[in-house]
């Protein structure tokens, strides 16, 4: 099944499909290691329940979920 | 002897500026959060007749970054001014910096590996077969723990004797007939050809800028049919996929993992620093126990230098009696006054609140306030590490400005440098705590100190509020733009080595700041001097000003002494109090009170009431920024226009403020 980055549940490990979006953001998305293929979940949610903080590279990342609605990712 | 110049390159958190500020113990402060060092500094080391010359270049991710920021870095390695390039990783995640090595590598004929942190991810449970690493980049790896300073003087000596490389060739699959294409186009170069052609192949403007000035580009109509034939391909995913793909085959049987249950207390932690209701209330309390360590630890040292530096007043004017009269007073009772009152008023405090917010900084707790913020933030088209700044804005705004530097996007970096000065700095607490104590808590309240400080909590939030109000307008109007990407580390937790944090903190922080406010200060005495003894027919100009400026502070609901202490108070806030009180009482020079109810008895004479006080304490939290904040906007922003912004938009918040609280009650 195929969903988004900030709909995945917390602490369930997911594989990326795709990474869209605006030119420097994918970019950036890129280097920190979301490129398809690779693992990562979602590990901490801000009381706002915006930003999300995903683990990928045994690295923490927070990212806005308007920022992870670009990467698609399976369950 | 031999020299050489050293790049420094890492990707932000991995200890690259510790490293450079073990190696050459210069200016530049290390922090646990993403790209601190914004601007690059260089410093000078010295072992076995060599001397190294290193640039710490700014934290990135990638070489191949299309932001402005990141691009510095690899601006300064194209530019080749340099022999030996670092590349500093993360041994806790070499996943997080394998990349950046092969990039650099891409570019680069002498690379030494440096992987930093080895005593962390010993602790960890991380095993790393350096031998392993070593035989696979085939450059040389050298292990390093910067914070227990082992390792370094390997680092140099590899540095000293690394061979040059051929460049690093990636195997770009698909993309390699349509680079050999471009490669043909191109000059001859120094810099390696296919990096080149990629480059161009992406068609980024900034790199081809560069290209075209060096005349690389030949025909131009083949490299157009290059990129016409990869139209259908994402170019960009492909490149950082390959070169991801050669770095797991780098790391492949490097790395070991056995023991995970650190990581699991550590997430054990962020859960609650995150959490809806505990991450709040934590932060709020890691906060108010600053402030409260800060006023309260402060006072008996500041009285102590103050007493100490009073008691030297009739000594100087002994040995200057040489002097005339006059210009002795104005050295005496001006100049060294307001210096001695701004030095134990400021130093003390500061002395005290940055240590411990560098003690945070370095645990690893401000990028989780960032991220438990920055919903607040965004709503407002803001970056939430604009929550940092404007904690370091508390300390003192000049440094908060500074500190905007983490902030990657200029319209957001601007908003949080205009917006700084609603949180009110260390330099306004002494004079808002003695308002507050006196006209609100009250001069025998048991619980006094307690109370203070949960109205001054209070006020900060308005502060806060006002920040986020005011951000708001500013990205609806003047600073206009989307919210950038939000990419946010949360590094791990790091115990902080207690004596550097002081050392740096107090070195790169207060000191300097100090610096700042003694110079300003001696002016201000010279002012503050002319304007209280200064006579016009009869008439001290003091009195005259006042009573010029008294119609716009009744309107305000003060008073012309009132206003006139605020002018006077542009170099520092601090002085705003004494020369109030010079004022009413008109002396000669500052005054200070013997205790909190005589001062109230001599404002109460002068025609305070609880609406005068509300008022004050308005004007005072919100007005222009101290004249070295207001220099180091308009170094940091380089535009007259923002920091005209800077001066006019918290002075015009305060005096509606005030205007509306005289209005209404």
């Amino acid at each position: 099944m195929i969903e988004t980055l900030n709909e995945v549940l917390i602490d369930k490990e997911v594989t990326i499909n795709k990474v869209g979006g605006e030119d420097s953001l994918k970019r950036r998305l890129l280097d920190l290691g979301f490129i398809p293929g690779a693992k990562t979940k979602c590990v901490l949610i801000s009381p706002f329940k915006d930003p999300k903080a995903y683990s990928i590279n045994n690295n923490i990342i927070a990212i806005r979920n308007k920022d992870a609605r670009n990467v698609e990712v399976i369950l | 002897m031999k020299k050489i110049k050293v790049a420094l390159i890492g990707t932000p958190n991995v200890g690259k500026s510790t490293i450079y500020n073990e190696l050459t113990k210069n200016k530049v402060h290390t922090g646990n959060w993403a790209g601190k060092t914004v601007t690059f500094s260089k410093g000078d080391c010295e072992l076995f007749d060599t001397l190294y010359t290193f640039y710490d270049l700014p934290g990135t991710y990638s070489l191949i970054s299309k932001s402005k920021e990141e691009m510095v870095a690899t601006d300064f390695i194209i530019d080749n001014n340099f022999d030996v390039a670092v590349v500093v990783c993360d041994a806790t995640s070499l996943e997080k910096g394998i990349n950046l090595v092969l990039q650099t590598m891409e570019i680069c004929g002498k690379v030494v590996v440096c992987v930093n942190l080895v005593d962390e991810a010993k602790k960890r449970g991380i095993y790393i077969d350096f031998n392993l690493l070593q035989q696979n980049l085939e450059c040389p790896v050298v292990k390093v723990s910067a914070r227990e300073k082992w390792g370094l003087e390997e680092l140099l000596l590899k540095i000293k004797e690394v061979e040059a490389r051929p460049y690093l060739d990636i195997n770009y699959g698909i993309l390699n007939k349509e680079i050999e294409l471009v490669q043909e186009n191109i000059d001859e170069t120094d810099m390696n050809k296919k990096w080149v052609a990629l480059r161009i192949l992406e068609n980024n403007r900034h790199y081809i800028d560069i290209f075209q000035e060096k005349n690389l580009i030949k025909a131009s109509d083949k490299i157009e049919l290059a990129q016409k034939n990869l139209e259908n391909v994402d170019i960009s995913l492909e490149i950082v996929m390959k070169i991801m793909k050669l770095g797991k085959m780098k790391l492949k049987n490097v790395i070991i993992y056995s023991n995970l249950e650190k990581d699991r207390k550590y997430r054990k932690i962020d859960k609650l620093l995150t959490h809806k209701v505990w991450g709040l209330l934590i932060m709020m309390l890691f906060l108010f126990i600053l402030f409260y360590l800060t006023i309260v630890g402060a006072n008996y040292p500041s009285e102590l230098l103050f007493n100490f530096f009073s008691s030297l007043e009739g000594k100087l004017g002994g040995l200057l009696s040489f002097l005339p009269n006059g210009f002795r007073d104005l050295l005496v009772g001006g100049v060294y006054k307001t210096l001695y009152w701004v030095i134990s008023v400021m130093m003390p405090p500061m002395l005290i609140f940055f240590p411990l917010f560098t003690f945070l900084e370095d645990l690893g707790v401000l990028p989780r306030i960032a991220f438990n913020m920055d919903r607040a933030f965004s709503k407002c088209q803001a970056c939430g590490k604009q929550a940092l700044t404007m904690c370091m804005g508390i300390g003192c705004n000049a440094v908060g400005v500074t500190g905007a530097r983490i902030i990657d996007t200029k319209r957001e970096r601007l908003i949080a440098i205009l917006t700084n000065v609603f949180v009110p700095c260390n330099g306004k607490f002494p004079t808002l705590i003695a308002i507050i104590t006196m006209f609100f808590v009250g001069l025998s309240n048991k619980l006094g100190g307690l109370v203070c400080a949960l109205i001054l909590t209070l006020l900060i939030m308005l502060g806060i509020l006002l920040t986020f109000g005011v951000s708001l307008i500013l990205s609806k109007t003047i600073l206009k733009g989307e919210t950038s990407g939000f990419t946010l580390e949360l590094p791990p937790y790091r115990r902080p080595k207690i004596l550097n944090t002081i050392f740096y903190s107090v070195r790169d922080r207060a000191i300097s700041i100090l610096i700042r406010a003694v110079k300003v200060a001696v002016l201000a005495g010279v002012i503050i001097w002319l304007v209280a003894n200064i006579k016009i027919k009869g008439l001290p100009l003091i009195q005259i000003l006042s009573d010029f400026l008294n119609p716009i502070g009744v309107l305000l609901g003060l008073d012309g002494v009132i206003i006139l202490a605020l002018l006077l108070g542009f170099p520092a806030n601090e002085i705003v109090i004494p020369a109030m009180l010079m004022a009413y009482l008109q002396a000669g020079s500052l005054s200070d009170y013997a205790s909190l109810s005589e001062f109230k008895n001599i404002l109460v004479m002068n025609g305070w009431s609880i609406k005068t006080a509300v008022c004050f304490i308005l004007l005072m939290m919100f007005h222009y920024p101290c004249s070295t904040t207001l220099l180091t906007i308009k170094k940091e922003t380089e535009s007259n226009f923002y920091t005209f912004l800077a001066f006019i938009i918290p002075l015009g918040v305060g005096i509606a403020l005030c205007l509306l609280v005289n209005l209404l009650f």
